[in-house]
């Protein structure tokens, strides 16, 4: 059996943040969350997203610090920012294309999702993925999440043009290679009104 | 005496709800000194398994139990804050009196156990044994449900005790006795991911019971079709092969006209009919009109939804039907659960592998608090409190003769209304919060304030406890050892964790002290929990839940037994009616016709949008607990309107406005939230929160005929939008009641 790694499946989400709240009680955590859930557009849909670091290969977070203050672990995982050395510019914040740091302005430092160092480490799961009880995150090895599920992981993604790679896995339908997010143009109207698939309204006009 | 003493502000100001934030003894790494106590969640029935991390006698974290079959670690935001609710700044540590324009003063026990048993004695003699009433609740654990009832019978002898799992599980075990003969879910849930279709009803899963979300999906990766039926789009909706956005009341348009094109395609099991059923024909015949476009009009939805959901639940080889307070909570709860269970005896799957049913307790011990005899109509074991030979067993048991035990009693609902009427004078309750939970609060509170005393137990003064004259000062799940039984029927152990702080007492003491005051010392002399689990088991030897074969010693071992377990060489009962044996004296199961009828209030000109009531994932129940812990409230922090956009814009409603919903009983004033995922005829408003922001301030104190479950899930309605309130309660904090 591989190692473990850790999988998200979005499709799972309940968004009850069992991740987010079991974040806070990881012991180095201190009871603040790294982690956060995305309520997507409530609206219109309950869908919504837990949102762990992906630990890039290469993490842009820490190609942008100026102050090398963002390290990755020889086995992958990238850390919080570095305590003497975080100058709490925020850079990273603004270049991560997941939206993961954040600058906690009351310690002036960045903060993030580290796996569970801890935890992780040693053997064990980490906290979120411990505790997740829809299968939306979850830390087990590459043959076993290929025996129980319907999707495949994926690790590969294009922001525009740029490609990273990442050591977290996202579920996704069978035919997908690689996760593409287009550039938008800010402020463009779509050319197409995307449909309201879960508008009950719509649904009971049926009748 | 029972009138709050001061405004409730003045009683928030002293006893909370207040926030819960930082662990005792603050954010530290776990340390080799602590101990690891593998326990359960205290809260919903799903009873996850947990660990709580304990450092010289106090709760400071927990730590995921992965070894615990039933939820693998796995637990929800509830389980994971809920170690924050010991070491509270609320928490009771000595007895409390009522003091007039004051408040509460703290009393010796002694003091307060002279002032319980004497009012108890003067009311009981100046009005008879019955004018005493108890009221109970179904996150007690098997030990306190059975001492509850015996206390009620033996040491108070009055009949009228019931509990608050009349607010929860009644209707279900109702239809599961009159269909299988058993009131139990009747598959462990190993059996859901081994299904090819299920069909939940009435059950927002994902945030009333996450942990069976995983078993869901988990049948979905292995091809199962899913079908929600709920007014509204919950979480696990989302992603249904087919969503039914049914009317609140209209579920028996969907189960009949379903069973209407089973029947007419053939998708029936008839050799299983003929050797396992009676009332097959009758049934047949009853279905008859329920075509796709009759339902539909009982349903509120197209007559297509109605088609697709036969032709997925039909054909399939394996099947698992559940539902929860959705369908249950109605004044034909009790229909409504037998026109689903119909659906899975006339397809015969039931009672072998991945074929099965199962009703989703809502409360901690919401399966064991219904079978050890503290529901007004029952004794020890699920046995009947009218049947001539149930009494003389339990009376043998007991000690006691058998006409010195009451018939049976008022449920709850009832039990408050004489209450308000003047017949019963006098009250104790554990575990009950009914000012909050039960339907009609305004005619709830009235009640009480009828009361010539009333006594409680509790470990925070909720706002039930307000109007006590005297506030026992009891015990958290973790501050004792028991059992109870989860929502596949596993009896598990419960371990202590700390000791009670200061003067508070463990629940049981408390009970067995009072009736040792009122002359029966002998008869509750128990010197721990597990004395009474052993009197359990003999008084549930022979009945309907058979714990004899099961010991705490055995409880360990094994990680739970699913009763019956009538001999202690028996390996307990999984699954049920395996080889189509049911419960009923003639072995089969009988299927019953169910004639769809509106519910007791449907909207009209005056009120004209439909109420309906429910939970979310954060908080429990009436809020006792988790409006106290930090992270919980932060996560919903105070109750909501769902209302579509199509209903908000016609009173000129936007996210975020405050809306008033008011019914012909009360009114709250909450925050609107628009949302597309809700039928355009609904709005849904959670229940969690006290006064002004109390649900139940609207809700309808109908009741089954059959199960007496209130009608929560459907009222009349209308909508105004509102200024922000600014008086005293809309100024409390949240978690107490107040608006921001």
């Amino acid at each position: 059996m591989s190692e473990a790694a850790f999988f998200i499946d979005y499709s799972r989400c309940i968004g009850c943040e069992a991740c987010v709240n079991a974040c806070a009680e990881c012991d180095t955590h201190r009871g603040t969350s790294m982690i956060h859930l995305e309520t997507i557009e409530r609206r219109d849909s309950v869908q919504t997203a837990p949102q762990i670091c992906m630990h890039c290969e290469d993490p842009i977070c820490a190609q942008v610090c100026p102050a090398d203050a963002i390290k990755k672990t020889p086995d992958g995982v990238v850390q919080s920012s570095l305590k003497p050395r975080c100058i709490g510019c925020s850079n990273c914040v603004l270049s991560c294309p997941f939206g993961v740091p954040k600058y906690l302005s009351s310690i002036d430092q960045m903060m993030k999702c580290d796996m569970c160092y801890d935890r992780s480490s040693v053997g064990k799961k980490p906290m979120c993925a411990t505790v997740c009880p829809s299968g939306a995150l979850t830390y087990t090895s590459m043959e076993e999440i290929q025996r129980t599920r319907q999707g495949i992981p994926i690790n590969s993604w294009k922001f525009g043009k740029e490609e990273v790679k990442t050591k977290v896995y996202v579920m996704v339908p069978r035919e997908v290679e690689r996760v593409e997010i287009g550039l938008v143009q800010i402020n463009a109207t779509p050319l197409a009104l995307p449909n309201d698939p879960y508008d009950v309204a719509l649904m009971l006009e049926e009748m | 005496m029972a009138k709050l003493p001061v405004e409730a502000p003045e009683l928030v100001r002293v006893f909370g709800p207040t926030l819960h934030r930082v662990p005792a003894g603050g954010w530290a790494r776990t340390t080799e000194d602590e101990k690891l106590v593998k326990t359960h969640c205290c809260f919903c029935g799903q009873q996850c398994g947990i660990q709580l991390r304990v450092q010289d006698n106090k709760v400071v974290g927990f730590e995921p139990w992965e070894d615990f079959p039933f939820n693998r670690g796995k637990l929800c935001p509830k389980g994971v804050k809920r170690y924050m609710q010991d070491e509270h700044p609320d928490r009771l540590k000595h007895p409390i009196q009522r003091v007039e324009g004051v408040g509460f003063e703290a009393i010796s026990w002694d003091f307060a156990m002279q002032r319980v048993v004497g009012e108890i004695q003067r009311i009981q003699s100046a009005y008879g044994k019955d004018a005493f009433a108890v009221l109970t609740g179904a996150s007690l654990t098997n030990e306190k449900a059975y001492l509850m009832g015996k206390f009620a019978r033996v040491a108070l002898q009055t009949a009228n005790i019931d509990y608050n799992g009349r607010l929860c599980m009644v209707s279900a075990g109702a239809a599961s006795k009159k269909i299988f003969g058993m009131d139990r879910s009747a598959n462990p849930w190993s059996d859901i991911p081994k299904a090819k279709v299920i069909l939940a009803a009435g059950a927002n899963i994902a945030e009333c019971a996450p942990i069976t979300t995983d078993y869901i999906w988990q049948a979905r990766e292995n091809g199962a079709k899913l079908i929600i039926l709920d007014p509204r789009m919950t979480p696990i909706a989302r992603n249904a092969d087919l969503f039914i956005p049914v009317r609140p009341g209209g579920d028996i348009g969907v189960f009949n006209g379903m069973l209407h094109i089973l029947i007419e395609r053939g998708w029936i099991d008839r050799k299983f009919i003929e050797e396992h059923t009676t009332g097959f024909d009758q049934l047949v015949e009853s279905v008859k009109k329920y075509t796709p476009e009759y339902s539909s009009k009982i349903a509120g939805v197209p007559p297509e939804m109605i088609v697709k959901a036969a032709e997925l639940w039909g054909p399939a080889p394996t099947s698992f039907l559940m539902h929860a307070r959705g369908i249950e909570h109605h004044t034909k709860g009790v229909d409504n659960c037998m026109a689903a269970i119909n659906l899975v005896i006339a397809t015969g799957r039931i009672g072998r592998e991945g074929c099965g049913y199962a009703m989703i307790t809502g409360q901690g011990n919401g399966q064991g608090g219904r079978e050890q005899g503290q529901k007004c109509d029952q004794l020890p074991g699920s046995r009947d409190i009218s049947n001539p030979e149930h009494r003389k067993y339990i009376a043998g048991v007991w000690g006691v003769a058998e006409g010195s035990i009451p018939q049976k009693g008022l449920s709850a609902v009832p039990l408050v209304e004489a209450i308000h009427s003047g017949k019963i004078k006098g009250l104790i309750s554990i575990c009950f919060n009914p000012v909050v939970s039960l339907p009609d609060a305004n005619f709830v509170r009235e009640a009480l304030e009828k009361l010539e005393f009333y006594t409680c137990i509790d470990f925070f003064l909720s706002e039930t406890a307000r109007y006590a004259d005297v506030v026992l000062a009891g015990s958290l799940m973790e501050e004792d050892e028991g059992t109870t039984t989860n929502v596949e029927g596993r009896v598990i152990r419960h371990r202590k964790a700390t000791t009670p702080p200061a003067e508070a007492r463990e629940d049981w003491k408390i009970i067995c002290e009072i009736a040792s005051r009122l002359g029966y010392a002998e008869m509750f002399k128990y010197p721990s929990p597990k004395e009474m689990f052993e009197e359990l088991r003999v008084a549930s030897k022979g009945g309907v839940s058979d714990y004899y074969g099961m010991t705490w010693e055995r409880l360990d071992e094994t990680n739970g037994l699913f009763w019956p377990c009538p001999e202690l060489s028996h390996p307990g009962t999984p699954r049920l009616y395996e080889n189509g044996k049911f419960g009923h004296p003639d072995g089969k199961a009988h299927l019953i016709p169910v004639e769809w009828r509106p519910s007791d209030e449907m909207p009209d000109d005056q009120y004209p949008v439909i109420l309906t009531t429910g939970r979310v994932v954060s908080q429990f129940l009436s809020g006792t607990q988790t409006r106290r812990i930090g992270a919980l409230v932060d996560q919903a922090s105070q109750p909501f309107c769902e209302i579509h956009p199509r209903l908000a814009e016609k009173y000129g409603v936007a996210d975020g406005d405050f809306v008033k919903v008011e019914s012909r009983r009360g009114n709250i004033v909450v925050h609107a939230k628009v949302v597309k995922t809700i039928r355009p005829d609904t709005v849904f408003v959670p229940y969690h929160w006290p006064l002004d922001r109390s649900a139940n301030n609207c809700t309808n104190r109908a009741i089954d005929p059959v199960s007496n479950i209130p009608e929560f899930k459907i009222c009349a309605v209308r909508l105004t939008k509102v200024d922000q309130p600014s008086d005293a309660i809309a100024m409390l904090e949240v978690q107490a009641g107040g608006v921001r």
